[in-house]
């Protein structure tokens, strides 16, 4: 096999003396449809942001193409795009202005910036508004737009976290439709969280699941499965954490508490 | 990968700007202070400067007011990275391709930009209430002078906001920081007869080096020579700068 495409090794981040992620390891290799998934706080966004150098780990190391993430930010990010969880466009701009500053920022050539704008504005079913203040935008527009954007350049690594989350399923079916395209025709690693499993059966191939900052399974969907005799990744996702609802106190120093069970 | 970053620097230059003239009650309010600063201390304090035989307030007035909006406007454009981090679009910008030092220049020149034409706007205005420029020709010195004061508390502020958190850090700096910059930089009043302390403050202000700059070129009078008056600023522009990239470059988000 060659080697992984995004290598992490021992990576924690506290929070003071809050272990957001404590000492995971994976690796993910060339070309796959990974699904990193757990339950709320389980440390997933905070190692999307380590992996794309918005955040300095306190421990551990990562490398993405074979380049060390902490040594060589700059270098880093010239190879993989983000999708974050929470919204990140700028309100006083136009739809397209967003998209356009996004490409040029990105060192997307004007021709296939034009193009592409105009087709996953589409896409996104924001053709209409593409003039229109982003400010004015229901918070679904507002993550359409954040899909387009997402997708205007392509890197090497696409990281999205929890992309579909208030999406309509239309649109939702677009975007799946057209990640794949990209895996498929520019062979675009793609690593995601979401909370909707449906989408890791089918869309996924391997999968690794955290939970209080450890990871507690990986492998593939289909052996994950077996493992825990279920038929679908929401069961197995559930035979494995529990079903119980984390609660989350982000300035504690406790771990997630169990909050009630709500029984079988 | 040259053309690149340069690229950067222009998308980011073009967003402040956009954003700033969209934003009608930002454009209205930053003129609103620094005009009422000129009427109202031009005409009032006016009288009394020339009976103390001082000559001409307004020629010596206007400089300063002229540093006021840049500085005022200037800080106020770095320390927008406070509010981009809250609307998270800062981390738009933080994981681009491009080196963040590129991205802290853009920023730091749109602001500038803006700051500066508050500048020229605030001196189209005093000649129209009785400025006097001495020699047309030092106006473009004078300019760029104004440029670089832009610049400096530009980045002054973008450097302050990546350590910054919250808003209530950017009144902080505005009451505690710039109003007394401003006040001790002999921008309203000559500060000759003052005690030894403030002058060590007035010596250590670079802002006060700015604004003895344009009083140079512009009326004609100078405190500690138009030489001295350029090297002080141009070095502590580009020391922040420096700083202000570094600082920007650490941000975690
Ligand atoms: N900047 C921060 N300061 C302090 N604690 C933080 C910070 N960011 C995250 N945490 C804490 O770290 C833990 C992991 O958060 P993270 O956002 O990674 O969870 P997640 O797996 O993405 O959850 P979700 O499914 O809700 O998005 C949580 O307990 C959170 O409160
Ligand atoms: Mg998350």
């Amino acid at each position: 096999m060659s080697t992984p495409i995004i290598e992490v090794t021992g990576l924690s981040k506290n929070f003071k003396e809050f272990k957001a992620v404590d000492d995971i390891s994976f690796s993910v290799p060339k070309g796959e449809i990974y699904a990193f998934l757990g339950p709320n706080g389980a440390g997933k966004s905070t190692t999307i942001k380590m992996l794309t150098t918005l955040l300095r780990p306190t421990k551990g190391s990562v490398r993405v193409v074979g380049v060390d993430v902490l040594r060589h930010p700059s270098e880093a990010r010239r190879l993989f795009s983000v999708m974050f969880q929470e919204p990140s466009l700028d309100d006083e701009l136009t739809a397209y202005e967003n998209l356009e500053f996004h490409g040029i920022l990105y060192g997307v050539p004007s021709a296939l910036r034009r193009k592409r704008i105009d087709e996953l504005l589409e896409m996104v079913e924001l053709s209409k508004r593409r003039d229109h203040m982003v400010k004015g935008f229901s918070g679904g527009m507002k993550r359409r737009l954040e899909i387009a954007r997402g997708l205007l350049h392509h890197p090497r690594i696409l990281f999205l976290d929890e992309p579909t989350v208030g999406l309509d399923p239309q649109t939702r079916n677009h975007l799946w439709e057209y990640v794949h395209v990209l895996n498929k025709s520019e062979s675009i690693t793609v690593f995601f969280t979401t909370h909707y499993l449906d989408e890791v059966d089918q869309h996924a191939n391997l999968v690794s699941i955290i939970d209080h900052g450890v990871i507690i399974a990986d492998g593939t969907v289909d052996s994950i499965k077996k493992e825990t005799h279920t038929d679908t990744m929401e069961d197995a996702y559930l035979s494995l954490t529990g079903k119980m609802i984390r609660e989350e106190g982000s300035d504690t120093s406790n771990r997630s508490r169990i909050m009630r069970a709500f029984g079988k | 990968m040259f053309t690149q970053e340069l690229n950067a620097i222009y998308i980011l230059w073009l967003r402040q700007i956009k954003r700033y003239y969209r934003a009608r009650s930002r454009v209205i309010g930053s003129f609103a202070q620094p005009l009422l600063f000129l009427f109202a201390l031009g005409y009032g304090l006016g009288p009394v400067y020339a009976q103390a035989g001082k000559g001409n307030y307004i020629d010596f007035l206007v400089p300063g007011i002229i540093s006021m909006s840049i500085i005022f406007s200037g800080m106020f454009s770095g320390l927008a990275v406070i509010w981009d981090r809250q609307f998270g679009f800062l981390r738009e910008t933080l994981v681009a391709p491009v080196s963040r030092f590129s991205i802290m220049l853009g920023r730091t020149l749109g602001g500038a930009t803006i700051a500066f034409g508050q500048g020229v706007f605030i001196f189209i205005v005093s000649l129209f209430i009785g400025f006097h420029v001495q020699n047309w020709i030092l106006v473009i010195p004078a300019f760029i002078m104004m440029f670089l004061i832009a610049i400096l508390f530009t980045a002054l502020g973008t450097g302050m906001a990546s350590r910054l958190e919250d808003i209530q850090g950017f009144q902080f700096i505005m009451n505690f920081l710039l109003m007394p910059l401003f006040f001790l930089s002999g921008a309203l009043f000559p500060l000759t007869n003052i005690p030894t302390v403030l002058m060590y403050i007035v010596a250590f202000n670079p802002l006060s080096y700015g604004v003895d700059a344009l009083r140079a070129l512009l009326v004609g009078t100078t405190q500690f020579g138009i030489g001295v008056d350029f090297a002080v600023v141009t070095s502590v522009a580009i020391v922040f700068m420096v700083l202000g990239a570094y600082l920007f470059s650490t941000i975690e988000a």
